[in-house]
């Protein structure tokens, strides 16, 4: 068993390291940071350029290869370089991961809770109003990209305050800039800022979640095992809470886990939409500024929640059911 | 896949009767298949929805007054009116010709991507199942790689370089990064089909492997294959939307529903009409097409017929 995990962990290991390198090399032979320099007024010379760039290991004259080794060497210490303005692409993938997960945790609990209620009522309901209801939300949401919820919330909070006449949704950003209002001024800012961008992931998820967790319900509902809780004399309710919901959660919580890896750099199009400083859209301003380092970090960081999310779903599922231990 | 799903026609059906005056044939599995189909009303639904979505699609154009690319000099952001029926955008372009040659893109690049990507999904699943070994170890290797790098920056960074080579290279590039799930479940299907009767006897008579995966083991696992084909038509039109949305897509003077969101969501409270018929044909397209693949899955499996 431990032999075949860490044999597990090495192959993830070099999947990481090969993507790393793809996505580096790809990124340095088609992006080109000497561009950016171009619009600058008064433009600087050649030279000035090559020497900025020589400075960030991004100079297009250097064969790839050697930019490669330099690079490399400085990822193996920990350290993904500069970024084109200078700064360091560590320091800012901290502050954005920060970012991704304040906005992910909401989101992801939010709509995973209410998926797995709602799917778990309807699967109980089978057939009924309540069930034809969510299925066919659900069914909505997953026919919209996550590009639309996210506009479509934009333009209905637009709308909103256009009707109410003052600035009731936000949408743009992750806090007011300068704003001093005492530290529960800030956190309701904070608040107004996130509820949206939430809102707009919190929706997808509730209808994955819900369809999956309708899913594993019925499978569970008809089993031996409820009918004996019930022939035992428990309640309908205390049978299908603690017997067969429990059980039925259980593929669910291994979703999870793995939705949430997924996401930590997938909430790409929100965080763009909205505005936010976060690692997915991180990934769409460092293309469009030519900004190497940082593509080629965010694709590590991608490749490494990844892996986790798939080592770590794995994992809980064999310590939550037992039958996957056995056979 | 289980066999018994050929003998669950009902036998007493009326058509088959019908159409077959000489001997009482079994319905074959299609025809149970198409016949469970059309009785479910969400997948009749689907199908009429797209029916009328490709033929709105290709024949609206050829009746408004107006042509792709024509500018109206005289109505700029107008709202529908009998001249311009659903209204012009900033540049003077009628709305709803822009909109159907949108779908049209959207339309082939969602079939085009979807049958590719399960093409190349059942051809390396059914080789690294069939011959396992460095054969399997390589080709699962690459899918596992293709599933770690993050598709949409290889795509956003790769595309601006291709991008004069037209729509076409799109659609390879989206498609190679759609099969790695399927083929990953035709290598664990391919693994159990290769030990059936068949299989090993096309074996022992020397049938070479390559004619074995294509005529016995691909074909022996279409029903799974046309699910995953309806579930990537929807899979590639959302994620083409969403690189045109960022500009990564579908150039102009070309256009597709992505790129008329995106044009149209900046004006969208002010002009809503540029806006909301793109996004409402959109989601009514993924939707159909996701109630017939939901309704196929139910038809060709057995087992979920209880689920939905």
């Amino acid at each position: 068993m431990w032999l075949f995990l860490v044999r597990r962990l090495v192959n993830y290991l070099v999947l990481i390291v090969v993507a790393t390198t793809c996505a580096y090399l790809l990124a340095a032979s088609a992006l080109s940071p000497r561009v950016n320099y171009e619009n600058q007024s008064p433009r600087p010379t050649e030279a000035a350029v090559d020497a900025r760039l020589d400075e960030l290991n991004l100079n297009d004259k250097t064969p790839l290869a050697e930019r490669w080794v330099v690079w490399a060497g400085d990822v193996v210490t920990g350290d993904f370089g500069k970024t084109v303005t200078g700064a360091s692409v560590n320091d800012e993938i901290e502050i954005r991961v920060l970012v991704s997960l304040r906005l992910i945790i909401a989101g992801v609990v939010i709509g995973a809770s209410l998926g797995v209620a709602i799917g778990a009522y309807a699967a109980v309901k089978q057939y009924g109003l309540f069930d034809h209801l969510s299925t066919g939300a659900a069914f909505t949401v997953l026919a919209v990209p996550a590009v639309v919820v996210a506009i479509t919330l934009q333009v209905a909070a637009i709308w909103v305050n256009d009707v109410a006449g003052e600035q009731m949704l936000v949408f743009n950003g992750e806090a007011t800039p300068g704003l001093d209002a005492g530290f529960f001024g800030t956190l309701w800012d904070r608040m107004k800022h996130m509820f949206l961008p939430t809102m707009a992931l919190a929706l997808s998820q509730f209808a994955v979640f819900s369809r999956y967790q309708r899913n594993m319900m019925l499978d569970v509902l008809g089993s031996d095992f409820v009918r004996t809780a019930r022939a035992k004399g428990l309640t309908r309710r205390a049978a299908l809470l603690k017997h067969a919901l429990r059980t039925a959660l259980i593929p669910t919580v291994t979703y999870f886990t793995f939705t949430f890896g997924v996401m930590m750099a997938g909430t790409t199009f929100t965080e763009k939409v909205y505005n936010w400083k976060g690692m997915g859209s991180w990934l769409i301003d460092s293309i469009a500024t030519n900004d190497v380092h940082a593509v080629a970090a965010v694709s590590c960081f991608m490749a490494v929640c990844v892996m986790a999310a798939a080592f770590l779903s794995d994992v809980l599922y064999a310590w939550l059911d037992p039958r996957v231990r056995v056979s | 896949m289980s066999m018994s799903a050929e003998r669950t026609g009902a036998p007493d059906a009326p058509e088959a009767a019908g159409q077959e005056p000489a001997p009482a044939r079994t319905p074959g599995r299609w025809s149970a298949v198409l016949r469970q189909m059309a009785g479910t009303r969400r997948v009749l639904f689907g199908v009429v929805v797209i029916v009328l979505m490709v033929v709105m699609a290709w024949v609206g154009p050829l009746l408004s007054p107006w042509d792709f690319g024509e500018r109206d000099y005289s109505a700029f952001l107008q709202p529908p009116s009998a001249d311009h029926w659903w209204g012009t955008d900033s540049t003077g372009r009628d709305v709803f010709v822009s909109t159907m040659v949108g779908l049209q893109k959207s339309v082939i690049i969602g079939l085009l991507v979807a049958v590719l990507s399960t093409l190349v999904a059942a051809v390396v699943g059914a080789f690294a199942g069939y011959f396992l070994g460095v054969t399997d170890r390589v080709l699962m290797w690459i899918t596992d790689l293709m599933l770690v790098l993050p598709s949409f920056l290889i795509l956003a960074i790769l595309y601006p370089v291709l991008r004069d080579q037209g729509w076409l290279v799109f659609v390879g590039l989206l498609a190679a990064f759609l099969w790695m799930v399927t083929a990953k479940m035709v290598r664990g299907m391919t693994i159990s089909l290769k030990e059936r009767e068949y299989v090993l006897a096309a074996r022992y008579m020397g049938v070479p492997a390559w004619t074995i995966i294509f005529r016995h083991i691909i074909p022996n696992m279409s029903s799974l294959l046309i699910v995953d084909a309806t579930i990537n038509v929807s899979s590639a039109i959302i994620v083409e939307t969403s690189l045109s949305y960022f500009g990564f897509g579908v150039q102009p003077p070309d256009v597709s529903l992505g790129s008329l969101i995106s044009d149209g969501a900046s004006q969208a409270v002010t002009h809503p009409w540029t806006f909301v018929f793109s996004t409402g044909l959109l989601v009514l397209l993924v939707l159909a097409v996701n109630l017939i693949g939901d309704g196929l899955r139910d038809a060709l499996d057995p087992q979920s017929e209880r689920r939905s």
